[in-house]
């Protein structure tokens, strides 16, 4: 397990992959991955038990799901890097014939990736089944999945948080990205969140928040969760976070969403991002 | 031959659906069913009763049902997902399609209550655009049975099956004349050898066949009767070799003429053998309340209506 300072060095690196990746094929979304960069890199080369020899099945692994794949990425940067698939591979991303789609997908066979997801609001659903069986195979491991707080507006992710609570399962640690803006604008404009934990404990869930930009906070609000294993309660972490954290200039608006940057951007972008690992 | 199929009486195929589910999970232990609540409806309280622990409630929650069976297909399960037809396709296409086809899930979407035979509840149930929906999605296997035996048959064989599938049934009492017949996806089933006319039926319009093809017997008319129970794949093979001795055909189906057998049928004999072909099957409409064989009839799913369009593809050869 890597330590914080060591984790923040990865977590750089995965920036640059971020900012370089979408710079390349002029599209794509950096902001959102920038700001889950921290989770991602924690999930990744501390917190989760996984095998990145990949098995579907995942039995045995604590597994994690993107819901908001549009921030394919952040993912797609740290699964390479943490021996999923060859970090020279992210070059291809978005590009024909590559195994590393706009979303993330099963279709072409990329390592680490266990259903697609795009079209928002399904994951939490499918984490959850993915929990069941887990325990219908007395397999004790945990079920991680990752949301946008704007794809919290998608009515199917209150059918599944319903369902999760009903069926008491606590294997699954949902996590909500709460940095407050969406495609259009903030979300308290677009269509207002209202009083999130309430209503996340409203539906019988045990609620944390968590900075998610904060290295030492991520690690333990992780470790904390997974704690709640047994508690015949599913857990979700409110994780606040900056969309664009780590490029000044994609800070503090919603609209890093979905833009590329130019080349001079990308210059200002990587002149701020540490290359800790070595660039693909 | 056709005194082959005689009724042995009456089931739905929903009842079908309910036994086979209940054997599959007696053959499997990694089968396991989902229901939004219609465990009844769908005839799955007998597996329910015997593998509670497999057994999912969803409550009325379709999409959150779709994707949960995709997570447990992750897992190893082989889920079946039981509710409405309409609520197994329109209601959640987009779960269907991202998380189970796209994914490649190995989810069995059983859908009871297809078509005008779903009776008095009326259009807001009675899908007949549920075959083109699943047809259109690339990878996915449909399956339309026409009885209990059937049905029961196809569960089965779905359980086996590697990949997604669209498994079609239907509320009523229908007659049952298929107990013992072999089932394997995509492979039609020949029915009666026959001369005349090419007669392609899926679903509850199979028996309508079988009736129109003994009534056409009278007149001297002799029907190659094809039960296609897979509408994709499709048996190509059984189709062309029909036609290439009939010169003619009509599809049978309860089912928007848009997107279901017929289209199917059509597409392959426009770019393999261009025959003349009827279709049976709703002409552009919604349904509406009414007893099963009455809105058979009034929607032109009738035997009279089988009877009249193989006369039709006749005169056109």
């Amino acid at each position: 397990m890597a330590e914080i300072a060591e984790l923040n060095k990865i977590a750089s690196q995965v920036r640059r992959d971020i900012v370089r990746m979408v710079h390349a094929v002029s599209s794509g979304h950096p902001g959102g991955s920038l700001g889950c960069a921290d989770l991602l890199t924690a999930l990744y080369f501390n917190h989760l038990e996984h095998d990145p020899s990949f098995n579907m099945d995942g039995k045995g692994e604590d597994l994690f799901f993107l819901s908001n794949g549009h921030i394919s990425p952040v993912w797609y940067s740290v699964l390479a890097r943490s021996g999923y698939f060859p970090v020279a591979e992210l070059a291809t991303f978005r590009h024909i014939n590559s195994r590393l789609q706009g979303h993330p997908a099963t279709h072409e066979h990329l390592p680490g990736i266990r259903i697609a997801s795009g079209s928002l609001g399904q994951g939490l659903s499918a984490a959850t089944g993915v929990a069941q069986a887990k325990k219908l195979n007395g397999d004790d491991k945990m079920v991680y999945i990752l949301m946008g707080d704007g794809e919290l507006q998608e009515g199917q992710v209150w059918e599944a948080a319903m369902y999760a609570a009903h069926h008491k399962c606590d294997n699954v640690v949902a996590i909500v990205d709460w940095n407050g803006r969406q495609i259009d604008g903030d979300t308290k404009d677009v269509m207002s969140l209202g009083d999130l934990p309430a209503k996340w404990k409203a539906f019988g869930w045990h609620v944390m928040e968590m900075d998610g930009n904060d290295m030492s906070s991520v690690v333990s609000g992780l470790q904390a969760a997974k704690a709640r294993s047994g508690s015949e309660q599913p857990t979700v972490i409110l994780m606040r976070t900056e969309m664009g954290k780590g490029v000044d200039f994609m800070e503090g608006t919603h609209k890093w969403h979905g833009v590329a940057p130019n080349d001079e951007q990308l210059a200002d972008a990587l002149s701020q991002l540490e290359e800790s690992q070595g660039d693909y | 031959m056709l005194s082959d199929y005689q009724s042995s009486g009456k089931k739905g195929t929903r009842d079908g659906f309910g036994d086979g589910l209940h054997e599959a999970a007696v053959k499997n232990p990694e089968v396991v069913g989902l229901c939004a609540d219609l465990t009844g409806s769908l005839k799955m309280n007998k597996f329910k009763d015997a593998y509670p622990d497999r057994f999912f409630q969803v409550g009325i929650a379709e999409a959150n049902m779709m994707s949960l069976a995709a997570g447990l297909a992750i897992g190893g399960k082989v889920p079946f997902t039981g509710t409405f037809a309409n609520f197994s396709t329109g209601r959640v296409y987009d779960q269907i399609r991202q998380s189970i086809a796209y994914s490649d899930k190995n989810v069995k979407i059983c859908a009871s209550h297809a078509g005008l035979t779903l009776g008095e509840d009326g259009a807001t149930h009675q899908i007949l655009e549920d075959v083109g929906m699943m047809n259109m999605l690339p990878g996915m296997t449909v399956i339309n049975t026409c009885d209990y035996h059937q049905t029961k048959a196809a569960t089965l064989a779905i359980a086996e099956y590697e990949g997604p599938v669209y498994l079609r049934f239907g509320r009523p009492a229908w007659p049952m004349f298929m107990e013992d017949k072999p089932f394997v996806i995509g492979k039609a089933i020949h029915m009666n050898e026959g001369s005349d006319v090419t007669i392609v039926a899926t679903g509850h319009m199979v028996w309508q066949s079988l009736e129109a093809a003994r009534s056409l017997a009278k007149e001297g008319i002799t029907v190659d009767l094809l039960n296609i129970h897979t509408i994709k794949p499709l048996d190509d093979e059984a189709i062309l070799k029909s036609v290439g001795k009939t010169g003619c055909i009509v599809t049978a189906e309860e089912h928007q003429r848009n997107g279901g057998l017929g289209s199917c049928v059509a597409n392959l004999l426009g770019s393999k053998l261009p025959t003349p072909q009827e279709l049976v099957a709703v002409n552009d409409s919604f349904g509406e309340s009414g007893k099963p064989t009455d809105l058979l009839d009034k929607y032109g799913l009738s035997v009279d209506d089988v009877i009249a369009a193989a006369k039709r593809a006749i005169a056109r050869k």
